[in-house]
């Protein structure tokens, strides 16, 4: 681990995250949960992707029945009302996220953009061992853009597709954009796993590089050793 | 706000809920007694939304061409085995309740009323679809016969498929595309799909399509069905 502790010496206390980020912050965990565990259990009413009598699309996991202890809901039934009701917080709190980063102005700190490319190389270097010292960032590092824009992003297809997969015939032109029902299922199911990929690469981030960013999460003080400001 | 231990208690709770819900999710739990009907409750405010906000009306479920239909769809009953009549010639569906002139209709009779046919893609609640063609009679056509009475703002379809049964929002069952279906895929109907006489609409999920009907009743109270009862969602629209 090349990854350096921060140095003892007292730094001074920064605010870094306001209160209605860290509550969509721990809100989202725990509602994502919630999701991905009921929806592993309405995966298993139909654990493949394409219409009957046709080829199915590729997918490993196919035919697959998670474990009891990943699944939510109990059946399908119990599962569907989980999913459903969990939907509405969901995409409440990330509307109220996503409203507070474009009223604060907080979003041009997050916003990952073309001219951060070179830097996300330069970071990529870092973590690849390829170079020592840690490259100089604001608030957030170029890899961290991509990775907290991407998620953005994917949150919001997350809810689309589901959408899409809830009313195919209301929604229908919402469903031909994901390319069909089965499509639309096949996104949906899939963008869980990238999800998964970001909390297992995030939690491993905060604690090998700023474990001091998980205290700013909960209480919104950071004494790290990265800015707190752009 | 700066004192650590602060940070550290709220940690904990964090911790607290955050194992609370892993453990949940780990027994399979599905809320418990106390949870499932608020579920259930919270279920209704979707079937609002469903119903109020994004069902239309007029809007049509997209129709495939014939060379698309599935090689195979899937059919299931409640009963032990494939429900069947004793005497065919004497079925009737009996149409009663809030209307001006209760019907028993004969398949002979609905088969003279004009017929609708489109080929449409089913979807399951487990998550399968199936592009299927299906030809039958307009409920609204026999709501025209029968003059539904103002008040009446559901519809209960009742089967001999043992106690099977679905209650349909009036709005849902007068949809041009919502058929009582005699043929599937230029075939009389088979007895596995509900012969002689099954309720059919690509606007909403397979369990609410009523197979081997008996009796349509125009009601002033929502009728429950045999899956909503148990927690399936009741309107079910798409």
């Amino acid at each position: 681990m090349s990854a350096s502790a921060p140095p003892a010496p007292a730094r001074p206390l920064v605010r870094r995250h306001h209160w209605i980020v860290r509550l969509t912050h721990w809100a989202t965990v725990l509602l994502l949960a919630g999701m991905i565990t009921s929806g592993l259990q309405i995966y298993e009413g139909y654990a493949r992707f394409g219409d009957r009598g046709s080829a199915a699309y590729l997918n490993p996991l196919e035919g697959t029945q998670f474990p009891a202890t990943v699944r939510l809901g109990g059946w399908l039934a119990g599962a569907l009302n989980w999913h459903f009701a969990l939907m509405w917080p969901l995409v409440a709190f990330g509307l109220l996220y996503m409203g507070y980063l474009a009223a604060s102005g907080e979003w041009r700190s997050l916003l990952f953009r073309p001219s951060d490319v070179p830097g996300a190389i330069q970071m990529m270097k870092y973590y690849l061992h390829l170079r020592k010292d840690h490259p100089p960032q604001g608030k957030h590092n170029p890899l961290q853009k991509l990775a907290y824009s991407s998620v953005v992003v994917l949150g919001v297809l997350a809810v689309l597709s589901g959408l899409s997969i809830y009313k195919p015939t209301q929604l229908g032109w919402l469903t031909a954009l994901f390319g069909g029902f089965q499509l639309a299922r096949y996104w949906h199911f899939w963008i869980v796993w990238a999800f998964v990929a970001f909390s297992i690469v995030h939690v491993i981030l905060v604690f090998v590089v700023d474990p001091a960013s998980l205290r700013a999460m909960l209480s919104g003080w950071y004494r790290g050793r990265f800015p707190s400001h752009d | 706000m700066t004192d650590p231990k602060l940070d550290r208690r709220a940690l904990l709770r964090l911790g607290l809920a955050g194992g609370t819900a892993s453990l949940a999710a780990a027994c399979g739990w599905d809320g418990g007694n106390a949870l499932r009907p608020k579920l259930m409750s919270w279920s209704r405010v979707n079937d609002w939304v469903g119903e109020k906000i994004l069902y239309s009306p007029t809007r049509l479920a997209r129709e495939y061409p014939t060379s698309e239909r599935a090689t195979q769809m899937p059919a299931y009953m409640i009963s032990d085995t494939i429900p069947t009549l004793a005497d065919p010639k004497a079925w009737r569906l009996r149409v009663d309740g809030l209307v001006q002139q209760a019907l028993s209709l004969s398949l002979d009779d609905l088969m003279r009323l004009p017929r609708a046919t489109y080929t449409v893609k089913h979807h399951c609640v487990e998550g399968w679809s199936a592009i299927a063609t299906w030809h039958g009679v307009p409920v609204s056509t026999i709501a025209a016969l029968c003059r539904p009475f103002p008040a009446a703002r559901y519809l209960d379809f009742h089967s001999f498929d043992a106690d099977y049964s679905n209650g349909w929002d009036i709005a849902s069952a007068m949809h041009s595309q919502t058929l009582l279906a005699y043929a599937w895929n230029d075939q009389p109907l088979a007895p596995n799909r509900g012969a002689p006489l099954r309720l059919y609409s690509p606007t909403k999920l397979g369990y609410k399509m009523t197979k081997w009907l008996t009796s349509i009743t125009f009601t002033d109270k929502r009728p429950g069905g045999y899956w909503e009862d148990q927690g399936y969602p009741w309107f079910a629209g798409i």
